[in-house]
């Protein structure tokens, strides 16, 4: 199974090979979808593991000893499309890409799966059409 | 040969005028040359649909019995003008109540137009004339006399791109701009833009008759911080924002597709305001001048983070590529402003004009020459 999760690191994790320990002990595949560190500041990275359930559990229990926040990326972003008019705010906060408006027609496209629920949109847009919502509340 | 105004009308009222909007004259513009466009076209329509804060709107009240001079006035529970006689006010775009600052005088306006009820709230002092002291009361457009938008400032003629350098988010009215060049935003409609196609305002003066929020509404003068001597570029293109209109019309036959209240985050109110303004093809300058190409409007980037300092210039074909290049960075771009909804517009008012229902107005007054801005001096005393 392939599950996308947010991993939040503190100060002093982000020098250490984490990800690479993931691979190494608990075999689980990494695929980076976005890295936001700065040494010696928080990072976080928006991650896809691909492994069986179980390894996937272990492996989150060892990033949160680690003190790593590990946060599922089940919330659901979503606006109110009737009331939009598409006037490019939210996508210019978008730095993931998950809302773009583009030529030719200058319409806001939104790509759920680019999402890392960052959240930007909710103040960016100026008629607040966005609403986050938890569909999973499972967290690690 | 030069067209007259009565010339394009009389040919709008037989329903054979060629209409075309500033995308669709640009494109034609690839194989036609100016002559031959000022032969073939008669009008074309432009565009614009963005944050306008400097606008508002008139409303005259009706009088109660016993009357009241409203000296301080509420609606809906925020602050507008008690100064203008008894029962008018001017509900400015961006009033708004300190306590609740995402719903403001925009919201008002849109609200109004919508038909919806509004509580107004008002007290006076009490005079010979007018002995009422308080009033608490619901209004709707509706119930009250004249309700007129009136803006004096909107339709900017170019506009900078913004950008922040520091490390920390900052939220603007161009919007939320990112740390460290991550995006840059603009809010100008590139070729569709009203003022970027009479970049002189030859046909744009008081009197001109224009698409305003849904309905017909004019401009009634030159804009405020009307700037006629900015730099130009080899187009005749100010490269920075410059000449602005202030415009008119009946809010009540507005439509809120075209009008809206909106909230910037830790900014405020602020107003989107839908604007076409149709430029008679009168003679080649002109079709020359709405032939221009989103590669040939230059504007500045400015970064908001740092004392809105200049990085450089761009243009609006690299602006709508989604990337621009400053200084070797790559930098993100998307507009803050509506392209669709400006794009929809011209069209409305393309098939107002062919359908003959709408007629050129000749400026009675053209715009100010040689204007430039003052800056506000602060003098102790
Ligand atoms: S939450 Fe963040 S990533 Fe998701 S759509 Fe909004 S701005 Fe984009
Ligand atoms: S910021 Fe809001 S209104 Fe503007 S395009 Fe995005 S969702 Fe639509």
């Amino acid at each position: 199974m392939t599950k996308k999760v947010i991993l939040t690191f503190p100060v002093d994790a982000t020098d250490r090979p984490l990800t690479y320990d993931l691979i190494r002990i608990y075999d689980v595949k990494v695929n980076i979808l976005k890295a936001e560190i700065q040494p010696g500041k928080t990072g976080s990275l928006l991650i896809e593991m691909d492994a069986d359930p179980l390894r996937i559990e272990q492996a989150i229990a060892f990033l949160n000893d680690n003190g790593v926040t590990v946060s599922p990326v089940s919330s659901k972003i979503s606006y109110d499309e009737s009331r939009c008019i598409n006037c490019g705010n939210c996508a210019s906060a978008c730095f993931s890409h998950a809302l773009t408006i583009e030529a030719p027609d200058w319409k806001l496209q939104f790509n759920p799966e680019k999402c890392i629920a960052c959240k930007l949109c909710l103040k960016a847009c100026p008629l607040k059409l966005f609403k986050i919502e938890f569909s999973n509340s499972e967290s690690y | 040969m030069a067209k007259t105004y009565a010339e394009i009308n009389d040919k709008i009222k037989k329903g054979t005028a060629v209409v075309l909007t500033a995308e669709e004259v640009s494109e034609v513009a690839k194989t036609l040359s100016p002559k031959e466009i000022a032969e073939k076209v008669d009008v074309v329509t432009t565009a614009t649909f963005g944050a306008m804060c400097s606008s508002g709107a008139f409303l005259n009240f009706g009088h109660a019995n016993p009357p009241i001079r409203m000296e301080k006035i509420e609606l809906n529970g925020i602050r507008v003008s008690g100064g203008l006689a008894a029962v008018d006010t001017y509900v400015g775009a961006t009033d708004c109540n300190p306590e609740n600052p995402s719903y403001g005088g925009a919201h008002i306006i849109e609200d109004l137009i919508a038909g919806k009820e509004i509580t107004l709230e008002a007290w006076g002092k009490g005079t010979d004339c007018y002995p009422r002291k308080h009033i608490k009361t619901i209004i709707t457009k509706d119930t009250i006399n004249e309700a007129i938008l009136y803006n004096p400032r909107n339709a900017y003629q170019n506009y900078n791109v913004a950008t922040n350098s520091t490390d920390k988010i900052k939220y603007t009215y161009m919007g939320t701009l990112l740390p460290k060049l991550r995006n840059a935003s603009y809010s100008t409609a590139g070729e569709l833009s009203p003022l970027l196609n009479d970049p002189e305002c030859r046909t744009i003066g008081l009197g001109t008759r224009i698409f305003l929020c849904g309905t017909e509404g004019y401009v009634t003068w030159n804009g405020t911080q009307f700037h006629s001597t900015k730099e130009i570029n080899e187009y005749g293109i100010p490269t920075s924002n410059a000449r602005t209109i202030a415009v008119i019309g009946d809010l009540k036959n507005m439509s809120t597709e075209f009008l809206r209240g909106v909230y910037y985050e830790k900014y405020g109110v602020s107003m989107f305001v839908g604007i076409g303004i149709p430029i008679p093809i009168l003679d080649e300058d002109l079709a020359r001048r709405v032939s221009i190409r989103n590669e040939q409007i230059e504007t500045t980037v400015v970064d908001y983070g740092d004392g809105n300092k200049i990085l450089g210039k761009t243009n609006y074909a690299a602006l709508q590529s989604g990337e621009i290049e400053v200084n070797g960075h790559k930098i993100k771009t998307a507009p803050v402003a509506s392209l669709s909804k400006a794009r929809q517009i011209a069209e409305i008012l393309k098939s107002w004009i062919q359908n003959g229902n709408f007629l050129l107005t000749e400026p009675v007054r053209p715009m100010p020459t040689g204007t430039s801005l003052k800056g506000l001096q602060e003098i102790e005393k």
